[in-house]
């Protein structure tokens, strides 16, 4: 299994390779951490006429916590995320989801940009975007532009972005007052996800102010299950509720069925990951 | 940068990269990945290669001191940097105090992923990593069909414990 032949480039530059994808974006894979890119090339399940290594752009390697939220620079490897200290503080939903994707040497040259551009149905960061209302920022030669996460994934493994696009970062805000959690179920751990579930919860005196929930693995791109989050606004988390919950959420969602498993399977879990993630708030109330 | 400062993929480039300590060069295609480099162009093949799609952690070795699959990367990616095989973590006499660990408790049968998992771990205590506590999560990614992983585990705990000696 070795790649086929195929034009190589990497850059010193943001703008260089801006220029490269003005050219030549149609013919193009673009290089980022190479976990999912390469294993396609080995298998020549990807054929590019050229492959734009970005591994060079120093500039796309850093990231900040501002008080709105965590800009990632699309270059940043998930293993420096996973171990930051501020980002464990501020935003530990992301550090936990990103401890699920592949393995720790894997994780070491995967990077949060090439994760979202990549837009695997089940894949974990994508779910987590979809939960917090997240972006994913674009830029070619004629400029930057910022799309939702809703707008950005369109289906399986494809995206909004423009043959002459880079993503330069992606965002995810901060929701100061929820509890942000993140669960999975998967063959095994490193595996992609069968299910992949993020929750942010609000609460005010066990009363539910807020709840939203998105799942990756049960459609062509994350969703938000927002028949779920409607219909728990005003409610104490109890049994009945939390059951009530997952059945909303197993009826809201129309999964394929693939190798890792049926639609039935998926659309169980779906609920299962649900009533888990809630659970523990239940545990506390009712301790 | 315009496309026409670009080598295709069959065109040789040339790597210079500084492994195990010596600087090396090669000319190599620039679609080779790097376990291949390694092993093909430099004659190092001590690094396994296995499911070469990033499953089986046979291939690992450290780039600029950081555990890598070297099936996912290209060699011409290694340019100017640093690459440590199991070669390079193996003294020049005898056994490392990880090696030594594995002998002990058995911690191979057929050696096939074993300098995969010797790379992982040594890596990850290199960066001073908790590897005890971290154990689980470095060998998930490595796939041993022989010792169901309880003796590679004991192993690594030894290691942590300060190994043979220390245990004595």
């Amino acid at each position: 299994m070795k790649p086929g032949a195929f034009e190589y480039v990497a850059p010193e530059s943001l703008e260089a390779a801006l220029a490269v994808l003005t050219d030549r974006g149609e013919d193009a894979s673009i290089l980022s951490g190479g976990q999912s890119l390469l294993p396609l090339l080995n298998m020549r399940l990807a054929r590019p006429e050229v492959l734009l290594d970005i591994n060079r752009l120093g500039e796309l390697a850093t990231w900040e916590v501002t008080g709105d939220e965590v800009r990632v620079g699309a270059l940043v490897r998930a293993a420096r995320l996973e171990r930051d200290a501020e980002v464990l503080a501020t935003l530990p939903v992301l550090p936990e989801a990103i401890s699920h994707i592949g393995h720790p040497q894997i994780r070491n040259r995967t990077t949060v940009g090439g994760n979202v551009a990549h837009a695997d149905p089940s894949s974990e960061l994508p779910g987590v975007l979809a939960a917090l209302d997240g972006s994913v920022e674009l830029r070619s030669q004629s400029g930057t532009r910022t799309l939702s996460w809703d707008e950005f994934f369109v289906s399986v493994f494809t995206t909004a972005r423009e043959p002459e696009e880079l993503v330069i970062g992606v965002r995810f805000p901060l929701l100061r007052g929820w509890d942000v959690r993140f669960t999975e179920m998967a063959r095994r751990h490193g595996d992609f996800p069968i299910v992949a579930l993020t929750v942010a919860v609000q609460e005010d005196g066990g009363v539910l102010t807020g709840l939203r929930a998105a799942a990756t693995g049960v459609a062509d791109r994350p969703v938000r299950l927002t028949e779920v989050e409607q219909a728990a606004t005003g409610r104490s988390l109890d049994d009945a509720v939390i059951a009530d919950l997952a059945g909303l959420a197993r009826d809201a969602v129309d999964p394929q069925p693939d190798g890792a498993g049926s639609a039935e399977y998926r659309k169980h879990l779906v609920g299962t990951l649900l009533s888990r993630v809630l659970a523990p708030e239940l545990g506390r109330s009712a301790a | 940068m315009t496309i026409d400062d670009t080598v295709t993929g069959v065109d040789l480039c040339e790597v210079t990269v500084i492994v195990n300590g010596q600087l090396r060069r090669a000319r190599t295609e620039v679609r080779t990945l790097l376990s291949d480099f390694l092993r093909h162009d430099l004659g190092l093949t001590g690094t396994h290669v296995g499911c070469e799609h990033g499953a089986c952690g046979a291939c690992t070795v450290l780039v600029d001191g950081t555990a890598v699959r070297a099936c996912l990367m290209l060699a011409v990616q290694v340019d100017g940097g640093e690459v440590t095989t199991v070669e390079g973590i193996t003294p020049d006499e005898g056994l490392s105090p990880l090696q030594d660990a594995m002998w002990a408790e058995h911690g191979l049968q057929c050696g096939f992923c074993t300098p995969g998992i010797l790379c992982s771990v040594e890596g990850a205590a290199r960066a001073g990593e908790n590897v005890g506590e971290r154990l689980d999560d470095l060998l998930g990614g490595h796939i041993c069909r022989c010792t169901g992983y309880q003796n590679v585990r004991a192993a690594v705990r030894l290691y942590c414990a300060g190994g043979q000696e220390a245990g004595r």
